[in-house]
């Protein structure tokens, strides 16, 4: 399991989801498909930068980068120093 | 020609589209002025039909009152039919100071500024007083014309779960490195017709030293003891830092609005507000009825009052018929039916009962939850509501929904 995928999708699911919705997967589109609208995105970018100390910039936090839990996953990956 | 055929095929295979998926808004045509009863033309061409209003914001029955229409006729003689100005080039008559100042009083401020609609009001106010420094933290159910201003303003924004307070209060956590804080919500929900928390925000408003904006339109005039609004229900009137309200709806239902609250605010909209700079001044006529309106509701409770009785026998009835409703105590009351279809044939067979509500569905609001949105008016006798109860259960039955719970209806119609 990864560990960061799954981090992700723990946040998507309190923050976003309602009791009765359907389980995500790591391929769930989020804000294509209406879970995560463009306003709360923020949140969620916040939250990674803070988890893991890092800044993504404005430009690279586009609604696509964000749309699934694979490809935030990508992402924060390009920006965190191992 | 720039509207080539092309271009014009783009469109009509948009509104197609729209059409196939039955969403497409269709307008019923009103032969009468707003009331219980309207005569109504529908579909276009049709023989005119008597039916009973369900779905008017006129909760206090003052968009055809002839008190209000005097003085909107004695407005129009004495100050002209329009302005021809901004407000602040020469469009600014005292009947206008006069309005915000009898705003400011009715809803307990320290200053308003007049809009020529609240969703004008809802564009300007938060690009006129935030900046990126700041943070808008808005409710994920409020009205579209706040979610309009909020993405118009260069300040960062994020959302909280509907009346979710815990929600809510990490988000304030989360920004306490921001200059300000903005916490925005609707009073009263349009589609769901519950009341935001107001005196829980206010505690975390407090605690976290962030704003409040309330956006009150579908309570002005009738929701709290004297009709002030939801800051009135809440018992913390001079607490909220920002109302903005409508006069399209319960004061008249004509059309303006405001942004109500603390002082320097109003006059920072005044100042910078762009739908408030750059349209025309609200028309003498309307500002004239308004006032009139202001008075009729500081002078007598009664029309609110019949609202509430109104209302509580409405929803007893329906409950009672074996309908689910969203609960609440606002005149908003939604008859779920969670598909889309249904909701929409439904309203058809009402009409052919001599009802008019409508049917609302996704993107209005969310996918599978379809309703018909009841509003209730202290223009409603009893016997309108008798008539719409029992036309509602009459096709209640036909649509076999009555007494059964949201699964079944679902198993039945589907999302």
């Amino acid at each position: 399991m990864d560990e960061l995928k799954e981090v992700i999708k723990n946040y998507v699911t309190d923050e976003y989801l309602e009791p009765d919705s359907d389980p995500i997967d790591y391929d769930t589109p989020l804000i294509s498909g209406g879970i995560v609208d463009s306003f709360s995105m923020v949140s969620l970018k916040r939250f990674l930068e803070n988890k893991y100390h890092i800044q993504i910039p404005d430009d690279k936090a586009t609604p696509e980068a964000f749309d699934s839990v694979n490809k935030i996953a990508e992402l924060v990956r390009e920006f965190v120093k191992d | 020609m720039a509207y080539s055929d092309e271009v014009r095929k783009l469109y009509q295979e948009q509104i197609r589209a729209l059409q196939e998926a039955g969403i497409l808004k269709e307008e019923r045509f009103i032969h009468s002025s707003q009331a219980a009863e309207i005569e109504v033309e529908f579909p276009a061409g049709a023989p005119l039909k008597k039916v009973i209003n369900m779905c008017a914001n006129n909760y206090l029955g003052l968009s055809n009152q002839p008190e209000v229409i005097k003085a909107a006729h004695e407005g129009l003689d004495r100050r002209g039919f329009g302005l021809s100005s901004v407000r602040f080039i020469c469009g600014t008559q005292d009947i206008h100071r006069q309005l915000e100042e009898k705003m400011t009083e009715f809803l307990g401020t320290e200053d308003t500024i007049l809009f020529p609609s609240c969703m004008d009001a809802n564009a300007g106010v938060f690009e006129a007083i935030l900046t990126k420094e700041d943070v808008i933290i808005s409710d994920r159910l409020v009205h579209a014309s706040l979610i309009d201003g909020i993405r118009l303003c260069s300040a960062m924004n994020d959302s909280y779960k509907h009346s979710d307070m815990d929600h809510l209060e990490q988000k304030l956590q989360m920004y306490q490195d921001k200059r300000l804080r903005l916490v925005v919500t609707d009073g009263v929900f349009s589609m769901d017709g519950d009341c935001a928390r107001l005196d829980r925000m206010v505690d975390l408003c407090e605690k976290y030293n962030a704003m409040l904006l309330v956006d009150d339109s579908h309570a002005t005039g009738f929701i709290g003891k004297t009709g002030r609004g939801t800051h009135e229900k809440f018992g913390v009137m001079g607490k909220v830092d920002i109302i903005t309200t409508t006069f399209g709806k319960a004061l008249g239902g004509a059309t303006g609005g405001c942004v109500s609250g603390r002082k320097e605010i109003v006059e920072m909209c005044r100042q910078k507000a762009r739908p408030y700079l750059f349209s025309n001044t609200v028309a003498p006529v309307i500002i004239a009825g308004v006032l009139r309106v202001l008075e009729i509701l500081s002078a007598t409770t009664e029309r609110r009052d019949k609202l509430e009785k109104n209302t509580d026998y409405w929803r007893r009835g329906l409950t009672e018929a074996g309908f689910i409703l969203k609960e609440g105590d606002t005149p908003i009351v939604p008859i779920m039916l969670y598909n889309a279809k249904l909701a929409q044939d439904f309203s058809v067979a009402l009409y052919d009962e001599g009802i008019y509500a409508i049917g609302f569905f996704f993107p209005v609001v969310p996918q599978g939850q379809a309703r018909i949105r009841t509003q209730i008016s202290a223009a409603h006798e009893l016997h309108h509501l008798d008539k719409a109860l029992e036309a509602f259960i009459k096709v209640g039955k036909k649509f076999d929904i009555l007494h059964k719970t949201k699964q079944e209806i679902i198993d039945k119609y589907g999302m």
